[in-house]
């Protein structure tokens, strides 16, 4: 079976698969209503207990965001709720069919109100119902937080809800059915540095739990039961890329030169504080990409300056003296926010998202950039703008921020005076007019993941054009040679924090184009800097009006590839 | 018997948060605790009532509790409403 291999490696093991399997109800029960209720009261105090660990374990990796499962445990033990479900027992029903009619009740109440947020707590009822199902019927909880063994998950995809409790020490990979290189999944597979193969649309048809498995990234291939010849030459293959890893381990300290001397900077792509360690551990040599979006996920409310400000400042001081390019919140397009209740868009990546929500809500950007600015002191703060369409919105961004920083002056806080502004550049509008752009700004970083979609008007997310987004396209590229062109023009550096950026095919390109500082997934750095340290920086300059002459993505590959790097 | 009346200041309303510490103050009482909300009655022990309340913010809310230890229960909810749930 096939996919698209999205975080590298082998892995070998069984499956997990993570399935919602049709629960087959008996509706009228043959038990007295006291032997129901019985039974309904122990599978209540075994959920509660299930669910006050999966709490403590999501207290300790999450933090404050863990307080929905509170309400959940509360749901277990609700008078009203358990007082309808006691009904339906009397009137002759199972304790299981009692439970759903109950939940279905209440989730029905939640569903109809006209606020986008209560509307998503039905689904969280349901799922507290679910497992009391489950626990009745006996049947298997699915819970990746209590995997005891080494397993490789399938699923259908993954949200950020399920990997949040996940036990990371038994996973040995992931295969989802939908999903893309940018997908959660796959950005999540990365930075833990767990082999992920996503977008196979049959993974969980045809794959059960228990089967054995060879996930081999390189090439986006699952091999589902393989014979032991097979699991013998893949065991190999790994130890190959183990001893690699080990050889890549040398280059941690050295600088990013490449063979002509010419020194670029190799930085990482992070979602979370955590990721810190994961980004010094693989070298790099700075943060070239922090979202800020984790701040604000997978929570009820906005999160406060304070907690922004630890956040910031824990990264800040980790990577000291190294740069830190934060982000500001890009939310809109894939990333929901429910308790924003931002409208639904047919069009959301084309919609209200990124600095347009930034610019008109400007008490939740004024909370981030006041968090940013005094979490500067603490290190070397870069403070980077999503989706800028236009000068205008350049302009009124810094504007609000030198508000906010007269603001803070007044109040007597400390902030550095050394903090550089850049933007991302991702709206092609944004690379065709970087001319003036690059007057207003300390420096750019080219956002591939969305510049190559808004180009090529490919949706990122649909698996039915999969095959037209590519980085490879001649405009794509264009756009970027004008980009970095026009950044140098006005002395300001140019750095480069999507996907491509750490793509060993494209790499050689950008340095001839004279990119400065390329931001990737931790994992991609070290391989990034061995392959930088073979390659001739003022011959690949000479190379490059030729490349951008071809005319499709397949003559691009054809070029590159006959540079034989 | 005590009855209080309460505007919803938090931004999303009695969502899951604000209507949990609620339940779990009002579990701990002795009393009975109702919510009334345009004169209908909600058991304030229940996640899942105070959730189908569906207040929002700027809704005005009534809180009715009778028994023993009302006086009690009463000041320690007028504090949960008081500091914004904590918001």
């Amino acid at each position: 079976m096939l996919g698209v291999g999205v975080s590298p490696g082998i892995a070998i093991g069984k499956a997990w698969v993570v399935k919602e399997e049709n629960l087959s109800i008996t509706q009228q029960s043959t038990r007295t209503p006291t032997e129901e209720i019985e039974r309904l009261n122990d599978s209540l105090v075994s959920v509660r207990r299930q669910l006050e660990q999966i709490k403590e374990r999501a207290v300790r990796e999450l933090g404050d965001k863990a307080q929905i499962l509170d309400a959940q445990i509360l749901v277990t033990q609700d008078e009203e709720l358990l007082g309808v479900v006691r009904e339906h027992i009397n009137a002759g029903k199972t304790a299981e069919a009692a439970l759903e009619s109950g939940v279905e009740f209440y989730a029905k109440i939640l569903e109809g109100m006209d606020n986008e947020y209560m509307r998503e707590r039905a689904a969280d009822l349901r799922d507290v119902g679910g497992r009391i199902i489950r626990h009745l019927l006996g049947a298997k909880q699915q819970d990746l937080s209590n995997l005891t063994e080494d397993y490789i998950i399938v699923a259908e995809d993954l949200t950020p809800s399920d990997t949040a409790g996940m036990n990371k020490t038994h996973v040995l990979g992931f295969v989802t059915d939908i999903g893309g290189r940018t997908s959660h999944t796959a950005i999540m597979a990365r930075s833990l540095e767990i082999p992920a193969i996503v977008g196979t649309k049959e993974g969980t048809s045809r794959i059960k739990s228990g089967d054995l498995l060879i996930l081999d990234v390189a090439e986006g291939e699952i091999i589902i039961q393989p014979d032991s010849a097979q699991v013998a030459m893949y065991e190999k293959q790994r130890t190959r890329i183990e001893a690699e890893k080990q050889r890549l381990q040398k280059l941690i300290t050295e600088p990013s030169l490449s063979l002509d001397g010419h020194k670029v900077e190799l930085a990482a792509n992070i979602g979370t504080p955590k990721d810190c360690t994961g980004a010094l551990n693989n070298g790099a040599e700075g943060i070239g990409l922090f979202r800020t979006e984790f701040l604000y996920l997978n929570r009820d409310r906005l999160p406060t300056e304070e907690e922004q400000f630890e956040a910031y400042k824990s990264v800040l001081a980790t990577m000291a003296p190294r740069p830190v390019v934060i982000r500001t919140l890009d939310v809109g397009g894939d990333k929901e926010i429910s308790y924003l209740n931002l409208p639904k868009e047919s069009n959301p990546f084309l919609g209200y998202r990124a600095i347009r929500v930034c610019l008109r809500q400007t008490d939740i950007f004024r909370t981030q950039l006041r968090a940013l600015l005094r979490a500067s002191t603490f290190g070397n703060l870069k403070i980077m703008f999503p989706m800028i369409s236009s000068l205008d919105e350049v302009r009124q961004t810094k504007r609000i921020l030198e508000e906010v920083r007269a603001e803070l002056k007044q109040e007597g806080a400390s902030v550095s005076s050394e903090i550089e502004v850049g933007i991302m550049i991702e709206i092609p509008a944004a690379a065709m007019i970087s001319d003036v752009l690059a007057q207003e700004v300390d420096f750019f970083s080219i956002g591939t993941n969305d510049l190559i979609q808004y180009t090529t008007a490919v949706d990122r997310m649909n698996e039915g054009i999969a095959h037209l987004y590519t980085p490879f396209h001649p405009a794509v590229l264009r756009l970027i040679q004008t980009v970095i062109e026009n950044g140098h023009k006005s002395g300001i550096w140019v750095g480069m924090c999507g996907e491509a950026a750490g793509d060993p095919a494209l790499i050689p390109l950008f340095l001839g184009m004279g990119l400065d500082e390329f931001s990737m997934s931790a994992i991609s750095v070290l391989p990034a800097r061995e392959l930088i340290s073979r390659l001739n920086r003022e011959e690949l300059k000479k190379k490059v009006p030729e490349i951008l002459q071809a005319g499709t993505a397949q003559e691009v590959k054809e070029k590159m590839g006959a540079l034989g790097y | 018997m005590l009855e209080r009346q309460y505007t919803i200041t938090n931004n999303q309303g009695l969502h899951a948060r604000p209507a949990s510490l609620l339940v779990q103050m009002a579990s701990q009482s002795k009393s009975s605790v109702t919510l009334i909300k345009e004169g209908k009655e909600y058991n304030a022990k229940s996640v899942l009532g105070i959730m189908s309340v569906g207040a929002q913010k700027g809704d005005v809310i009534s809180i009715r509790i009778d028994g023993p230890d009302e006086a009690e229960t009463d000041t320690k909810i007028q504090a949960l409403f008081k500091t914004n749930f904590g918001e």
